[in-house]
């Protein structure tokens, strides 16, 4: 019987698992963002002396492991399980990045979202008492995903308003059945939600439903208020998908404005000229074990809902006219067990 | 399925509202700007090459030969890319532009081999433009044929 389910959607844990160390690795403009001070590692050079940014993208998935675990005093033999996720065309960077660390793996697509359903994965695997150390990794690179989704870097193109920056990044947690917090006491997994967008270059319009459903039922799942949190953060909706998603819970009658952030919008200064703001998975991830879990175990934040939302689109389907779907997936964040 | 169509559409309503509007006024302003000048540098080209002698019908071909080549160099250094972030059509519709269109993504793709990568991705972008150009002058000129005959 799922005695830990609750609602619809939501787990709730028994026994909450605790992230008890992170790193993060983030590449040279996102080094000089209003976040900079957070990171653990700046990159100079965005291609880390690797002669293809695909093998970059996998050094930087590698360093944020070895940077968390170090952190946590622990080796990568201590780790039960690496969950493991990014961009790329069959995940070759969590798979190449795996192939160093000889640990059971678990690889996961979910675009940018990744970094949340890893954490609901882990989370669920610890307090199932499957395991006890689980690192999870998720990574993006802006010169990566360019050539795989859009245009070669040297070309002379506009971009719209309404696109978004991929960061380049990598962010691991490391969770632990044995830890004195930050806890994660609940998950909300989202359901695939399209509401027909086609613009692969408006990327925050097609993932506002998403993450508007996930929100309203976390909220009706698990019977919290909005007074319950100190801050909901999603992933990268970014200035457009903002504005549209705020507009979404309004006519559900609920007004989460003042307590809204967006790791898209904290990653750059305006001034960055990424347009809407940051996106990719590695975007959630470095925001989430830079900045945020600074944040809770200062005390500033108690208990926060982060969101990461993923856009479910490949070059394919928006060649072919495909609308594009998108998922958002909640996990509590709490000081509290 | 009538329900999600609705849906759909007052979804699109929504989005649209905050999409930001394109700074119309100033694309076109940039473009006209750099456009132009790229043509003054090509008129520069010709009208040397038409004083040291050449008919303006001979001197189009070592023109166009400078103009590809001022393009690729300055994607090559990776300049093409800043200029055409501002200048957008003023830049892409000269033929710096197709030049720039063949050699950044041979850049790109070099990782992936010289056969595989730089040369068969060379015309991923101008690879259209080329099939379509071709084909239209060929209906063009079968018009003009049947026409003037």
């Amino acid at each position: 019987m799922a005695i830990k389910k609750i609602g619809s959607q939501t787990v709730k844990f028994a026994n909450p698992p605790s992230i008890i160390s992170s790193g993060t690795i983030v590449g040279p403009k996102e080094g000089q963002g209003p976040l900079k001070d957070y990171f653990d590692m700046i990159l100079t050079d965005d291609t880390y002396g690797e002669k293809s940014w695909e093998k970059a993208e996998c050094k930087m998935f590698q360093d944020s492991v070895n940077l968390a675990l170090k952190k946590a005093s622990l080796n990568i033999s201590d780790i039960d399980y690496l969950i493991g996720g990014d961009l790329l065309n069959q995940i070759i960077t969590s798979s190449f990045a795996a192939r160093q660390f000889n640990v059971p793996t678990f690889g996961l697509y979910g675009a940018c979202s990744t970094m949340a359903e890893g954490l609901s994965i882990a989370s669920m695997l610890i307090d199932g008492g499957f395991a006890d150390y689980i690192v999870v990794t998720t990574s993006s690179h802006f010169s990566t995903a360019e050539r795989q989704y859009r245009f070669p870097l040297e070309q002379g193109v506009q971009r719209p308003f309404t696109s978004q920056w991929t960061v380049t990044g990598s962010g691991s947690s490391v969770l632990s059945s044995n830890g004195t917090g930050p806890y994660i006491t609940h998950v909300t997994t989202g359901k695939v939600v399209d509401l027909g967008m086609k613009d692969a270059n408006n990327m925050g319009a097609a993932m506002a439903p998403a993450a508007a459903d996930t929100i309203l039922t976390h909220f009706n799942d698990t019977g919290f208020t909005i007074d319950d949190y100190d801050l909901i953060i999603t992933g990268d909706m970014a200035r457009v998908g903002k504005s549209i998603l705020m507009e979404l819970l309004r006519k559900e009658y609920m007004n989460i404005e003042d307590k809204y952030k967006d790791c898209g919008i904290e990653i750059y200064d305006e001034s960055q000229d990424v347009h809407s703001g940051g996106s990719g998975a590695g975007c959630s991830a470095v925001v989430l074990n830079g900045w945020l879990l600074q944040q809770i175990k200062s005390g500033i934040y108690n208990r926060v809902l982060f969101i990461a939302t993923g856009a479910l689109l490949s070059p394919t389907s928006t060649q072919q006219g495909e609308s594009i779907p998108g998922i958002a997936h909640a996990v509590t964040i709490s000081n509290y067990a | 399925m009538e329900k999600d169509i609705k849906k759909q559409q007052e979804y699109k309503d929504i989005a649209q509202k905050y999409e930001p509007k394109p700074t119309l006024l100033k694309n076109v302003l940039w473009a006209f700007v750099v456009g132009g000048l790229i043509c003054d540098v090509g008129q520069f080209f010709l009208n040397l090459f038409v004083k040291r002698g050449m008919t303006p019908e001979q001197a189009g071909t070592p023109v166009a030969i400078i103009m590809v080549f001022l393009g690729s160099f300055l994607t090559g250094i990776g300049i093409y890319d800043d200029i055409g972030r501002f200048a957008g059509a003023g830049s892409v519709v000269p033929i710096t532009g197709f030049a720039n269109s063949i050699v950044s993504p041979a850049m790109e793709f070099k990782r992936e081999g010289f056969v595989f990568g730089v040369a068969s991705r060379m015309f991923n972008i101008a690879g259209p433009v080329i099939v379509y150009g071709v084909g239209t002058s060929i209906i063009v000129g079968l018009i003009y044929y049947f026409l003037k005959g």
